[in-house]
C-alpha cells in the first residue's frame, strides 16, 4: 500500500501492517518529552502505574522551559519535583540551567529528534519536529507517563491533508506567513484529527528551521502532526546536530490524501493573525493604525537563529519606538551564543530591545513580558487566544520576525517592506 | 467483550463541560464524578442511567478541554461504552486510556434511538439494536486496545504489563 508520510513513519515503529487511515496501532516511541508544567502530572501517573524506571534513560527529555528561570515558589516546586524524579530515574536529558532552552528548539538542536522518529510530548507544540520528518504529537500527561514507562503508545492512523506551496517566496515573506495563510484558509479546526503534509517548490526552498516553524503551528489548525519529507537539507541539519544514520525519505507516490490544497507564494505579502484566533489572518497591509505596546521575538515557533537574523536585519541602524518594549528571547543557549557571535545581540541592544534568557515566558502569559488591560502586542509566538499573554482585556497579533521587528520600530503594526 | 443495555442518546458536539462541568473537578473519584455525569447538559440527567447502559452521541463527542475527568464520569455513571458518529481527538485518547470503550459509527448512529435496547460486541465491532433488529458494523476494536480496556485503562494496563515483564 502507498503510504503518506504519517503512515510511513508510524509503520516503521509498529509490527502491525498499516493499511488504512483510522486504524489503531501500537507504536514504539523514539523520544518522550515533558516540561515543567506537564511533567509533575505525568510523574504522578507514572508512580500510580507502579513504574520503577523509565523505559530508556536516553529517550526521555524533561525540559524546564515554561516558567523558568523559576518565576515564583509554585514554579520552583514543580521544577524541584521534576529534577528529583530525573535524578532518581537517571534521566540523561534533564535541562534546567544554562544548558536549557525552549524544548522544541532545544531537542532538534541537540540531535535528540530526527527524521523517521515517533515523538510524543506532554506539550501541544510537540508537532514541531514534523519539520525534520518526525511523526511528533502532543498528548495528555497520563499518556506520556505510559510512554515513559513502556516506550510505546497507541495512535489512530490519521488521514492526511496535503498542502502544496508553489512559487518563490518574496522578500519579507517567510515560513510563518505560509502557515498562517494555511490556518486562515482551513480554520482552527480545519485539520482536526488529521496530519498535515507540506510539499512543493516553496517548501523545498525553505530551510529546516522554517519547516519547523510551519510544523509547530499544525496544532493551531487542530492537526495531530505537520509533516515534511526528509531531504538533503534535513540530513545536513541533523548531521550538524551530531546525529548519524538518518536517511532521506518522502511520501509514497500514489499515497491517498483526504484533501489537497495548493498555494502560490509568489505574490504573497506578510500576514498577521488578528485577535483572538490564529485563523483570523489578514495581510499586514490591511491592518491599519494598530498601535502596539509590546513586541515579542522568540518562542518555539520563531526563536531560532534564522528568525533572529531576520529581525536584526530590520532593526539594524534603527531604534525601537519609545512607546514599545521589544523583548527578544533567543530560544536556546546555542542560539543565544550564535547571535552573540554574529553581532545580532549588539544590534538588538543598539536598537533598544530587551534581550532575555531562553524561556517560553510571555508566549503563554507566564512571565517576562505580560500585558496590562488595553495593551496590545505583536509576537512571533503561536497563539493569540483572549488573555494568552496577560490581561483578558489585552490583545495579541501573531506575525513573522520581520513584521514584528518593523512594528517595534514604528509602534504600529507595519509591513516590513514599507519601512 | 459484550455489552448490553439501554441507549441514552445525546446530540452533536457534546463538550467535556457538558459531560462534567468544571465545578465538579475537585475530585478524581469515579463514583463522585459519575453522580454528576452530564450535569452540564441537563440537571439530574444521570438518574436515568442503570449500570451497563450505553451512551450514544452524535458528531464530535467529547470536544473541548482535555480533562480526563470526562471519560471517568461516564464510567462512574455506569456506562462502559460510548457509541457516537465521531469523537474529538483528545477525548478519544483519554477515553481508551481511562478504560472506556468508544465506537465510531458515522451516520449509522441514526439507527439507534433514545431508549433502544442495544448490544455491543467489541471483538467483532457489531452493534445490534435489539429493539429494532438493526445491526451496525464498525471497525473491530484491535486486540491491543481490548487488552487496554480489559485491564481498566492505561494506568492499570501499564501496571499489569510492568508486573508481568518484571516477573
Amino acid at each position: 500500500m502507498a503510504h503518506t508520510l504519517a503512515q510511513k513513519i508510524l509503520q516503521r515503529h509498529t509490527d502491525e501492517a498499516i493499511t488504512d487511515a483510522g486504524q489503531i496501532v501500537r507504536c514504539r516511541v523514539s523520544m518522550v518529552l515533558a516540561n515543567d508544567i506537564t511533567a509533575p502530572l505525568a510523574i504522578k501517573s507514572f508512580r500510580a502505574m507502579g513504574a520503577k524506571r523509565v523505559f530508556d534513560k536516553d529517550r526521555v527529555a524533561l525540559v524546564m522551559d515554561h516558567f523558568t528561570p523559576q518565576k515564583d515558589i509554585e514554579a520552583a516546586q514543580q521544577v524541584k519535583l521534576t529534577r528529583e524524579f530525573a535524578r532518581e530515574m537517571g534521566v540523561t536529558h534533564y535541562y534546567e540551567g544554562g544548558d536549557c532552552g525552549v524544548e522544541h528548539a532545544l531537542l532538534p538542536e541537540l540531535g535528540l529528534v530526527g527524521p523517521g522518529d515517533v515523538v510524543v510530548g506532554a506539550d501541544s507544540h510537540t508537532c514541531t519536529y514534523g519539520g525534520l520528518g518526525a511523526f511528533a504529537t502532543g498528548l495528555g500527561s497520563t499518556d506520556v507517563a505510559g510512554a515513559m514507562a513502556l516506550g510505546e503508545t497507541w495512535f489512530k492512523v490519521p488521514p492526511t491533508i496535503r498542502a502544496t506551496f508553489t512559487g518563490t517566496l518574496p522578500a519579507y515573506v517567510g515560513a510563518k506567513d505560509l502557515i498562517l495563510t494555511l490556518i486562515g484558509a482551513i480554520g482552527v479546526d480545519g485539520a482536526l484529527y488529521r496530519a498535515l503534509e507540506f510539499d512543493g517548490a516553496a517548501i523545498e526552498a525553505l530551510d529546516v528551521e522554517g519547516r519547523m516553524t510551519m510544523a509547530n503551528m499544525a496544532i493551531e489548525a487542530g492537526g495531530k502532526a505537520g509533516l515534511f519529507a526528509a531531504d538533503a537539507k534535513t540530513l545536513t541539519y541533523c548531521t550538524a546536530a551530531g546525529r548519524t544514520g538518518d536517511a532521506a525519505f518522502s511520501a509514497d507516490a500514489g499515497a491517498v490524501y483526504e484533501r489537497e490544497l495548493s498555494f502560490d507564494v509568489t505574490g504573497m505579502t506578510p500576514v498577521v493573525a488578528c485577535p483572538h484566533l490564529p485563523d483570523n489572518v489578514k495581510p499586514v497591509s490591511e491592518v491599519k493604525d494598530v498601535t502596539v505596546q509590546q513586541v515579542v521575538i522568540g518562542s518555539c515557533t520563531n526563536g531560532r537563529i534564522g528568525d533572529l537574523r531576520e529581525a536584526a536585519a530590520v532593526l539594524r541602524g534603527r531604534k525601537v519606538s519609545r512607546d514599545v518594549r521589544c523583548i527578544v528571547l533567543p530560544a536556546t543557549p546555542g542560539i543565544w551564543r550564535q547571535a552573540l557571535r554574529e553581532g545580532l545581540i549588539e544590534t538588538f541592544m543598539e536598537a533598544g530591545c530587551i534581550v532575555g534568557p531562553a524561556t517560553c515566558g510571555p508566549c503563554l502569559g507566564g512571565h517576562m513580558g505580560i500585558l496590562a488591560d488595553g495593551e496590545r502586542a505583536i509576537a512571533t509566538t503561536n497563539r493569540n487566544f483572549k488573555g494568552r499573554m496577560g490581561s483578558l482585556e489585552s490583545e495579541v497579533y501573531l506575525s513573522g520576525p520581520a513584521t514584528a521587528a518593523a512594528s517595534a520600530v514604528t509602534g504600529v503594526i507595519t509591513d516590513p517592506s514599507t519601512l | 467483550m459484550r455489552y448490553a443495555g439501554t441507549a441514552h442518546k445525546v446530540g452533536d458536539h457534546i463538550d467535556t463541560d457538558a459531560i462534567i462541568p468544571a465545578r465538579f473537578l475537585v475530585t478524581t473519584d469515579a463514583q463522585k464524578l459519575g453522580e454528576n455525569c452530564m450535569e452540564g447538559l441537563e440537571h439530574g440527567w444521570v438518574a436515568r442511567v442503570k449500570s451497563g447502559d450505553i451512551m450514544v452521541g452524535g458528531r464530535n463527542f467529547g470536544c473541548g478541554s482535555s480533562r480526563e475527568h470526562a471519560p471517568i464520569a461516564i464510567l462512574g455513571a455506569g456506562m462502559p461504552v460510548v457509541v457516537a458518529h465521531s469523537f474529538a481527538r483528545i477525548f478519544y485518547r483519554n477515553g481508551f486510556n481511562m478504560g472506556l470503550l468508544l465506537l465510531e459509527v458515522s451516520d449509522d448512529v441514526d439507527k439507534i434511538a433514545d431508549g433502544d435496547d442495544i448490544e455491543v460486541d467489541a471483538a467483532s465491532g457489531v452493534i445490534t439494536n435489539r429493539t429494532t433488529g438493526a445491526t451496525i458494523t464498525c471497525a473491530p476494536v484491535p486486540q491491543s486496545m481490548r487488552e487496554l480496556l480489559d485491564t481498566g485503562g492505561l494506568v492499570p494496563y501499564v501496571r499489569a504489563r510492568l508486573e508481568r515483564e518484571n516477573g
